[in-house]
């Protein structure tokens, strides 16, 4: 028993309601970006509630658009990052919703350590903050972003939290606030 | 002669010369009468800090915003005083133990929490709740809502200057916290739900205790509408005001009261239903502007569907087991745990090394009273998580809330933030 198992009181009818539309779109994708699409996991054959795409992340605009635009998946539900301790180390994960279809898609891209990813402020100006909190816990840096700072700790911080290898103890403390920034304000 | 004299006084008080260079401002004291023929100080801009412990900011937050006149011109955000690394203690911690870092999210509604989290974690196992627990846990769900939303549009009428508005919605909300004390033995934190079940069975006699609770609630809301609605100074103080249409929350990604007050018609619980919220009716209160005004509509209007709903769970709720047949995640009773050796060695392993979950990774989605709060755990066997990760509704709302108050006045910030609720627990995780 795992998340392939169908619970009706807990989204067991999504691959009912969306397995025709989500089969349709993976060959939709994998047509228009055959060469970027790593791997592509579907629900009930996989361990995944909804159809898992990994891509590169220098595609990762020209992707997203394809999502949000063509696919109709309008709405940027959650966009975080996760420290897979391998090469390359870090997943960029978005959880995607149509608003029309109502149907989710999470879609993964691959990063490097050390490596930029072009930011999605363009596409999802809400995208700005969960930037900003990929590149406080994990250290992503994102290029063309338009004011990358560490958002939920000091500015001051050193390291990045949310890596695997920071220690669960590694208290830095600050007594002094951050100080008023003018040019934020301009 | 005297009347000279008077001129003459009056014309010296006037022109006493101000030195205002201590104030920071740079020259003479430009004064125009450009926009506000009553402010003084149009055209000069000052850098002000409000927060992070203002009494009108809910919690620790800090907005910098810089003013000309009373109008902000440009405003940005700080927060993370209540950071405590959760999705760093959700990697750390058992799946078990994690039940109680849930409640410190949206303390307001931490039952909602405990519920969302515990579907998620069933999820990746494949454990079915029986029908008993279901029925209860949408029931804590709608209480917690119903507490939630009280307490948010009564915290904005007190910031917006209407107390007694505040103290009618109050006592209602302490006689909830009755209500889920009895189910759990704690007011605020609740930490309630199992993964697999529920920590003990509802009291004998609670969904009637429920239900009557409902119905008066239903009396108190009534008599809050009459109250604020129609009022005046009401609408001169949040109609119109801190507007944030529905394109603007699509590009935000805003989600549940703060989204339907803008015209974007979803709600989970009618759109994705979970639990069993397909066997009950109900309505989704959506607004067009998506002002102060209507966000507060919206929530008076979900609170009625919240009762509604209490009411109708009330009547389909039967007695029944309230943990679902798993091996690996029911905790044994204390009966077994206190008399057998098999018992103590299970209740040990269970506490201490946790249950497995295998392998496999999901994004749960739940209509929580803010917004949509999911967890998207990603499992890689074994008793803790490979990621935890808690998107809350706050943390997406507050980032709107620079665009909605440019050009708004420093008194309408205080409405603003009121309005889109966002909880520090839940925005700094």
């Amino acid at each position: 028993m795992d998340i392939r198992t169908r619970i009706p009181t807990n989204y067991g009818s999504w691959v009912d309601l969306f397995g025709a539309l989500w089969s349709d779109q993976v060959t939709k994708i994998q047509a228009r970006f055959g060469e970027a699409t790593l791997s592509v996991q579907m629900p009930e054959t996989d361990p995944t509630d909804v159809p898992t795409f990994v891509f590169s992340s220098h595609a990762n605009l020209e992707v997203l658009q394809f999502f949000k635009v063509d696919l109709g998946y309008d709405f940027l539900v959650d966009y975080t990052a996760t420290d897979e301790e391998l090469e390359p180390r870090f997943l960029l994960v978005f959880q995607l919703m149509s608003r029309e279809t109502k149907a989710r898609v999470r879609v993964k891209f691959q990063v490097s350590e050390g490596t930029s990813v072009e930011s999605i402020v363009s596409l999802w100006p809400g995208a700005n903050w969960a930037e900003r909190e990929i590149f406080d816990m994990f250290g992503v840096q994102f290029l063309n972003h338009p004011d990358l700072r560490r958002i939920l700790l000091d500015i001051r911080w050193e390291g990045h939290p949310l890596r695997k290898d920071y220690p669960l103890r590694g208290y830095q403390s600050f007594i002094t606030p951050e100080e008023i920034d003018p040019e934020l304000l301009k | 002669m005297s009347d000279e004299q008077n001129s003459v006084k009056e014309s010296s008080s006037r022109d006493i010369p101000i030195d205002v260079s201590r104030w920071g401002f740079p020259g003479s004291m430009n004064v125009s009468f450009k926009d506000d023929k009553d402010d003084l100080f149009d055209d000069s801009k000052v850098i002000i800090n409000i927060g992070p412990t203002h009494p009108a900011m809910h919690g620790a937050f800090r907005c910098m915003a810089k003013l000309n006149g009373e109008v902000i011109e440009s405003s940005y955000s700080e927060f993370g005083y209540t950071h405590r690394a959760k999705e760093k203690l959700g990697e750390n911690r058992t799946y078990h133990q994690f039940i109680v870092y849930t409640d410190r999210l949206n303390y307001c509604s931490a039952l909602i929490n405990n519920v969302a989290y515990a579907l998620s974690v069933e999820r990746l196992m494949g454990i079915e709740v029986p029908t008993r627990a279901t029925w209860i846990r949408m029931m804590a769900a709608e209480i917690a809502r119903v507490t939630d939303h009280l307490i948010c549009v009564g915290i904005n009428a007190v910031d917006l200057g209407a107390f007694s508005f505040f103290l009618y919605g109050y006592q209602q909300r302490e006689r909830a916290y009755t209500l889920i004390e009895k189910l759990c033995g704690a007011r605020l934190t609740t930490s309630y739900t199992r993964i697999g079940g529920l920590m003990y069975d509802a009291p004998e006699g609670w969904e009637q205790e429920v239900k009557t609770w409902a119905l008066k609630t239903r009396e108190v809301i009534d008599e809050m509408d009459s109250l604020l609605t129609n009022n005046r100074i009401w609408h001169k103080r949040t109609k119109e005001v801190a507007i944030f249409n529905k394109e603007q929350c699509m590009k935000y990604s805003f989600t549940g009261p703060n989204a339907r007050a803008a015209g974007i018609d979803l709600d989970l619980r009618r759109d994705q239903p979970v639990l069993f919220y397909d066997r009950v009716d109900f309505d989704v209160p959506t607004a067009q502007i998506g002002d102060v005004f209507d966000r507060y509509a919206v929530r008076i209007e979900e609170m009625r569907q919240s009762l509604s709903i209490l009411i109708q769970c009330a009547e389909k709720i039967k007695k029944g087991p309230i943990w679902a047949d798993d091996k690996r995640t029911r905790i044994p009773d204390k009966e077994v745990v206190h008399n057998t050796m098999e018992g103590m060695i299970h209740h040990f392993k269970f506490f201490m090394t946790g249950f497995d979950v295998p392998e496999g990774e999901a994004y749960t989605p739940f209509e929580a009273a803010n917004g949509e709060l999911g967890f998207y755990i990603v499992s890689r066997g074994g008793p803790k998580a490979h990621r935890m990760r808690i998107r809350g509704p706050s943390f997406w709302h507050y980032q709107g809330l620079d665009p909605m108050i440019k050009g708004a006045y420093v008194g309408d910030l205080v409405g603003a933030l009121g309005s889109i609720n966002v909880i520090a627990g839940e925005l700094d995780r």
